[in-house]
């Protein structure tokens, strides 16, 4: 790269190329990481105790038939060789058929993952939308009331399984009060009604204008949602809190109140504006996170979401959908993870 | 001596040998420790848990296994069972005592593993720099990347279900944090003059690191440990809930939810127990970490 930018008049790119070779270090690193992600779980699937030529043939094959499958497979090739030949298949989206449905697992994949989005993505709206606001009043009456509550709050979430508090919420809400929906995404004389556009059924609906859906949907994900908002909003909360004291302690606070600032005009206009940049990165963690945390959310209530696929293909040992699935939830959480150090990169004026 | 030499002699401000300074550092943080109410309250439940945990089959009032198909899923307080029979008759507060053992079987393990393997990984990253710091430090960031719960589980699912299987797939999620942490600190001893000093009496990178480097790693290492048994705890007992950790009959806290989740909403009881359970220890556990880090390490999170 170096030699086209002195070819085409270097002294003019002079300045460009610290930049550029730092984002060609960042794109090396990014893709050596996704690499040996893969490699992970190609490993992961080599030393699987379930021999993948009898999960084919059955027990009874003959042995030239075995054989035979086994070389198809490209079994006797080197271990190398078959990692490549298994990052050729990832690359073209292909991860083999899930032995469950005897279909391809990207497509199951494909199937399953709106409902996960769907729930993460209400999950850390509600994370956001009730943990920035109490992590702001937690720093600003630092030591008061309110900021023991919210580090109770925090604290319980950081030590409740989640799982365990979601069987509680359905108990309570669900069994008990009757207020929500139970588990699953609809109820059943909702199902297939309207057409899926997204697989997200509550933008599904409204893209329908079926608002009798739209209801049924709201009423099954709020709890949910509820409880992985409940986790984030720990997470979101206790970051929001120490960012805003570290500001509200700086000597510019001090200025803009002996300036005769309101207080409210201090905390919004001075020192949260100082800690967008940071909360975006954190809120991008905290997606990523709701996206791995959903795996139990969605066992306990039934959503079948990539959570479940992967889980139950576990417990039914078809390798093919526990590994496609592992990777696409790496891949993602991978990208988020670039995402935030990106928009940090781009909003923070000192990163640059 | 009598106490309040005692005292005196730990307070010392010239502390004669190195382990009267030792002794005084560390009693000074217990001092500062004990102060914070929150802190104390954890070390007390956890105090609490080893103990049921060893005299466990003196505080049992049943035998955690046996089964008494007559008496299945009685409530809270029914005759001699003061917490109620799960779903095969067993006795539920002698199945929960008997479970404190698993978890801190767990965490014992996961202890032993993943702190020693990060420090290990991370300290000859920092100290050799390079092209084993780049290395390293790749395979880290790997692991890294990948969502801890989905990694474990995928490693259960390659190993087989079980509690041992289990840790080790919990401890290959957890290292990573670790290593990174004693890079980091090992990069900021590694240039400083004592070391330096060490280096021109003649002692080499192994004497350096295990003497000079790794004493210095441990305080905030310990803090990190505190602050992420509770997350441990939770990924054990996710696995167990989902089948793949602790196999039945064995009283492990998050195979009981799952065997309790059946009957949620007609007996409340057995699934709720246990996670009380592990809610308690994971709080002990979060409570402590906090108060050690405000000791140990006061620069960071400072938020107290």
């Amino acid at each position: 790269m170096s030699q086209v930018d002195v070819s085409q008049g270097g002294r003019h790119l002079a300045p460009l190329l610290p930049k550029l070779m730092k984002a060609a270090s960042t794109v090396g690193s990014i893709a050596i990481t996704m690499l040996g992600l893969l490699f992970v779980t190609f490993v992961i699937g080599r030393v699987m105790p379930i021999d993948p030529v009898l999960a084919v043939v059955g027990e009874r094959a003959s042995q030239e038939v075995y054989d035979q499958v086994f070389i198809d497979m490209g079994l006797d090739r080197p271990i190398l060789v078959q990692f490549l030949y298994y990052l050729g298949d990832v690359l073209r989206g292909d991860f083999g058929d899930s032995v469950l449905t005897a279909r391809p697992v990207s497509q199951d994949i494909a199937r399953v993952f709106p409902a996960t989005m769907e729930l993460a993505t209400l999950g850390v709206v509600l994370g956001v939308v009730l943990g920035v606001p109490m992590g702001v009043a937690a720093a600003v009456f630092r030591g008061r009331l309110i900021d023991q509550i919210v580090r109770v709050l925090t604290l319980a979430g950081y030590s409740m399984p989640i799982f365990w508090l979601g069987m509680m919420g359905l108990l309570l809400f669900y069994g008990i009060l009757g207020w929500v929906g139970g588990p699953g995404r609809l109820d059943i004389f909702f199902e297939d009604i309207v057409p899926t556009v997204t697989g997200m059924i509550m933008v599904d609906s409204l893209i329908a204008g079926d608002w009798d859906v739209f209801a049924n949907a709201f009423s099954h994900i709020i709890l949910p949602a509820s409880l992985l908002g409940y986790y984030s909003l720990a997470y979101i909360a206790r970051m929001t809190r120490s960012f805003m004291l570290e500001q509200l302690s700086a000597e510019y606070i001090t200025a803009a109140r002996i300036k005769g600032l309101s207080e409210w005009q201090v905390v919004w206009r001075h020192a949260f504006r100082n800690i967008r940049v940071q909360l975006i990165t954190v809120i991008a963690l905290s997606y990523a996170n709701l996206l791995e945390g959903s795996v139990l959310t969605e066992i306990v209530f039934s959503w079948p979401g990539i959570g479940s696929y992967i889980t139950t293909a576990l417990l039914s040992a078809d390798m093919n959908a526990v590994l496609g699935g592992t990777v696409v939830v790496g891949l993602i959480f991978v990208c988020l993870n670039i995402l935030s150090d990106l928009l940090y990169r781009l909003f923070d004026p000192r990163a640059k | 001596m009598t106490d309040a030499t005692w005292k005196d002699w730990l307070l010392s401000d010239a502390p004669r040998s190195r382990g009267q300074a030792r002794l005084a550092g560390l009693y000074q943080g217990w001092l500062k420790l004990s102060r914070n109410w929150m802190a104390m309250v954890g070390l007390g439940i956890l105090v609490v848990l080893v103990m049921v945990a060893m005299f466990a089959p003196l505080l049992a009032p049943h035998d955690p296994f046996a089964q008494d198909l007559l008496l299945r899923l009685k409530p809270i307080g029914f005759e001699d069972h003061l917490l109620g029979t799960d779903s095969l008759g067993r006795d539920i507060l002698s199945r929960l005592i008997y479970g404190s053992r698993i978890t801190l079987y767990i965490v014992a393990l996961v202890t032993l593993i993943a702190p020693v393997v990060g420090l290990l990984v991370g300290t000859v990253a920092g100290y050799l720099g390079g092209f084993v710091d780049a290395t390293l430090m790749r395979i880290t960031d790997v692991f890294l990347a990948f969502p801890r719960l989905v990694l474990a589980l995928a490693f259960v699912a390659a190993l087989g279900a079980g509690i041992e299987n289990a840790v080790l797939a919990i401890s290959l999620t957890a290292w990573p944090p670790y290593a990174r942490m004693a890079r980091a600190e090992t990069l900021t001893i590694r240039n400083s003059d004592f070391i330096a000093a060490i280096r021109l009496q003649g002692a080499g990178p192994l004497r350096i690191l295990v003497k000079h480097i790794w004493p210095l790693c441990l305080s905030s290492l310990i803090v990190r440990i505190t602050l992420d048994m509770a997350g441990i705890i939770l990924a054990a007992a996710g696995l167990g809930f989902l089948g793949l950790g602790a196999q039945p009959p064995s009283p492990e806290w998050g195979a009981m939810i799952s065997e309790g989740r059946r009957f949620i909403l007609d007996h409340w009881w057995v699934a709720t127990l246990p996670g009380l359970a592990i809610f308690t220890v994971s709080l002990a556990f979060n409570l402590l970490g906090d108060g050690l880090r405000d000791v140990l390490d006061p620069k960071d999170g400072g938020s107290q």
